[in-house]
């Protein structure tokens, strides 16, 4: 009985001397995690606001307005949308070719241009990093810019002007450059250029596998960007059959009476319209595929941001 | 001939910095025929970066020409010509431009909510990421953080219903918030009052989990001994945060913040465009200069006076962006950005 207190009087001591020297005390720690959780849930709250109008009877919302528990729920948005919305399925599918192609033409460009900025024998690599980053520090204006692709190029209105903009972004190219400094020895790309590679091989069979992190943080951006884009449509797309699901959704809350007077929609529908619950529900799947994902692209946004903030 | 004079000169700095005086030398002499056949290599590769950003950046740059001229688009003539033959008018769209009240508006909204968020940025992040690396569960730190980091990825066009789930007259807090403490309903979306605590509040929602990552990334860096040798001279936590954390966040910090002046004319155009909704009552609060470029071009088709804010954004941002570069290359060259 003595000895089993000694012992875990014993224990005691020790994780104190080996675990909480120099801790913060338990009133303390219990307080900051009291300050997250709440600030957890403020930043949360937002979001399930939408995800429950969404599965919100016409009733509830009508009588009770936009709740965190509604007074009665239903699927009745999602199936309307997913019954009548044929410009729904079509802008997704103009998002998911968008943003398929728009990143890995990206991801290479940006690999491409990173490359020779970081070797060290490459005698102009100072000048094209600047060329890249002057960029972000000056720039024409909207006015010009929106000119050059629409009367110069002529691509407005097009799914190539949902691409072609956000193929290069400097800050990323300096990402790319560091990752590919950290992770591609010099003397690797050395003993293979005294092999007989030529440039081109050792990109393609020294440096690329051995940054596959960098190649897939990059990548992660352009996919995140591409889908959440809806900036480039609004300047540049008329066309109802161009629209991605992003800028379906911007015109959707923009024009309350989108769907009714949409001519895709059929008269039987208008009539039992659950609109303001629909319009969440769009909301809810336009953002869905990033939600979902999230855990799993997290830790490669973590390294890319540590990456690029170091750098400056 | 210039070139492999250069060429020449580089391996040469090469001998004094690395101190490998063979190895230069071997290069030098090989230089001529590999490295010749290298950098064409290396042209190949940026080819295509620099295509894109021709298009994209450098080509617009000449378009500074047009707010100094009454544009006119000639389909058959094109872009460029339509650009050169344009009637000139000197500085008579900015003239315009600096008379009207809403581009002073925006300038001023621009500057100050971007000092607000400048100052919000500093503060608010790293006071989240002192606490976090306080906490005793780590693991449970890194749930909190992962889930203050996902309002990042919600696409501007949702956040503006995010917004507007909250804010519209049917909404929550129009219809069970303000109920429940007896108050009348209010009609946000025609009230300026309002807007700039609602930006303050989705800047914050938005962008915390980003630099919360920088902040906490810049912490874990610091070595535990200097935290040890601190407790063990007796000091408390607070002074450990005052006199070890703080001091050692301070380069991140500056340099963000740098970063941040800099970009201080341009305004975030996905936020005051999307949560505000681009509403003209609520102008007053809500519009900066890059909403007001926007909408004098594609909602009132006024190029010039567009084109004319577009350029006056632009060079007193390059200006800002240098004088800030300026300064720190004064006080800490190491810190400079170019």
């Amino acid at each position: 009985m003595v000895n089993a207190i000694n012992k875990k009087h014993l224990n005691v001591l020790a994780k104190s001397k080996n675990f909480e020297f120099n801790k913060v005390t338990a009133r303390s720690n219990f307080t900051i995690n009291l300050i997250f959780v709440l600030i957890c849930i403020l930043f949360l709250a937002p979001l399930i606001l939408v995800v429950m109008v969404s599965f919100s009877s016409k009733e509830s919302l009508d009588t009770y307005g936009y709740q965190f528990w509604p007074a009665a729920f239903d699927l009745k948005a999602y199936q309307y949308i997913f019954k009548y919305s044929y410009d729904l399925i079509h802008s997704y599918w103009n998002s998911i070719i968008v943003t398929s192609i728009g990143s890995i033409t990206a991801t290479s460009i940006i690999a491409l241009y990173a490359y020779p900025l970081s070797r060290s024998n490459f005698q102009h690599r100072n000048g094209f990093a600047f060329f890249a980053f002057f960029t972000t520090i000056f720039g024409g204006g909207l006015v010009p810019w929106v000119f050059v692709y629409a009367q110069l190029l002529k691509i407005n209105n097009s799914l190539l002007i949902l691409i072609i903009p956000y193929l290069v972004n400097a800050w990323w190219i300096i990402i790319m450059r560091t990752f590919m400094k950290q992770s591609v020895p010099e003397d690797l790309v050395e003993a293979a250029r005294i092999d007989g590679a030529g440039e081109f091989r050792i990109f393609f069979s020294v440096a690329l596998p051995l940054c596959k992190a960098g190649l897939a943080t990059i990548f992660l951006f352009c996919l995140v960007k591409f889908w959440n884009d809806y900036y480039l449509s609004l300047i540049f797309i008329n066309d109802h059959h161009l629209y991605t699901i992003q800028y379906y959704l911007y015109s959707m809350l923009d024009n309350i009476n989108y769907v009714l007077t949409s001519p895709n929609v059929p008269a039987e529908a208008r009539r039992n319209l659950p609109s303001e619950g629909a319009r969440m529900a769009l909301a809810v799947i336009a953002v869905g595929p990033v939600v979902f994902s999230y855990p799993f692209f997290r830790k490669f946004f973590v390294k890319g941001i540590i990456v690029g903030a170091v750098k400056g | 001939m210039a070139a492999e004079q250069a060429a020449g000169i580089k391996p040469g700095k090469q001998i004094g910095k690395i101190g490998k005086p063979s190895n230069a030398a071997v290069g030098l002499r090989k230089k001529s025929k590999g490295a010749r056949r290298r950098d064409l290599a290396f042209y190949l590769m940026l080819l295509p970066g620099v295509l894109i950003l021709v298009i994209n950046n450098y080509l617009p740059m000449i378009g500074v020409v047009i707010p100094f001229e009454d544009y006119r688009y000639n389909v058959n003539a094109g872009f460029f010509k339509s650009l050169f033959t344009s009637r000139f008018v000197g500085f008579q769209n900015f003239q315009f431009l600096f008379k009207s009240v809403d581009c002073i508006t925006a300038t001023v909204n621009t500057v100050a909510y971007n000092l607000v968020f400048i100052a919000l940025d500093l503060i608010v992040p790293i006071a989240l990421a002192i606490c976090m690396s306080e906490m005793w569960n780590q693991k449970k730190a890194n749930t909190y953080q992962t889930m203050m980091f996902l309002p990042y990825f919600i696409s501007w066009s949702a956040v503006s219903y995010v917004a507007y789930a909250f804010l519209c007259n049917a909404g929550f807090i129009d219809k069970t918030v303000l109920p429940l403490l007896g108050m009348q309903n209010i009609d946000f979306y025609t009230k300026p009052g309002y807007w700039p605590a609602i930006i303050i509040f989705f800047h914050l929602w938005h962008y915390t989990g980003y630099n919360l990552i920088i902040y906490i990334a810049a912490i874990s860096g610091i070595s535990n001994e200097y935290y040890e040798a601190a407790a063990l001279d007796g000091a408390t936590k607070w002074q450990q945060i005052r006199y070890v954390t703080l001091p050692m966040l301070k380069t991140t910090a500056i340099i963000l913040s740098l970063l941040a002046v800099g970009r201080i004319f341009n305004g975030d155009f996905d936020l005051f465009y999307n949560v505000p909704r681009n509403i003209p009552q609520i102008y007053s609060t809500t519009s900066i200069i890059d909403t007001f470029v926007y909408n004098e071009l594609i909602n009132l088709g006024d190029i010039g006076m567009s084109a004319a804010a577009g350029l006056y954004q632009a060079t007193v941002g390059c200006v800002i962006v240098f004088l800030c570069n300026f300064v720190v290359r004064k006080a800490d060259p190491d810190s400079a950005l170019f």
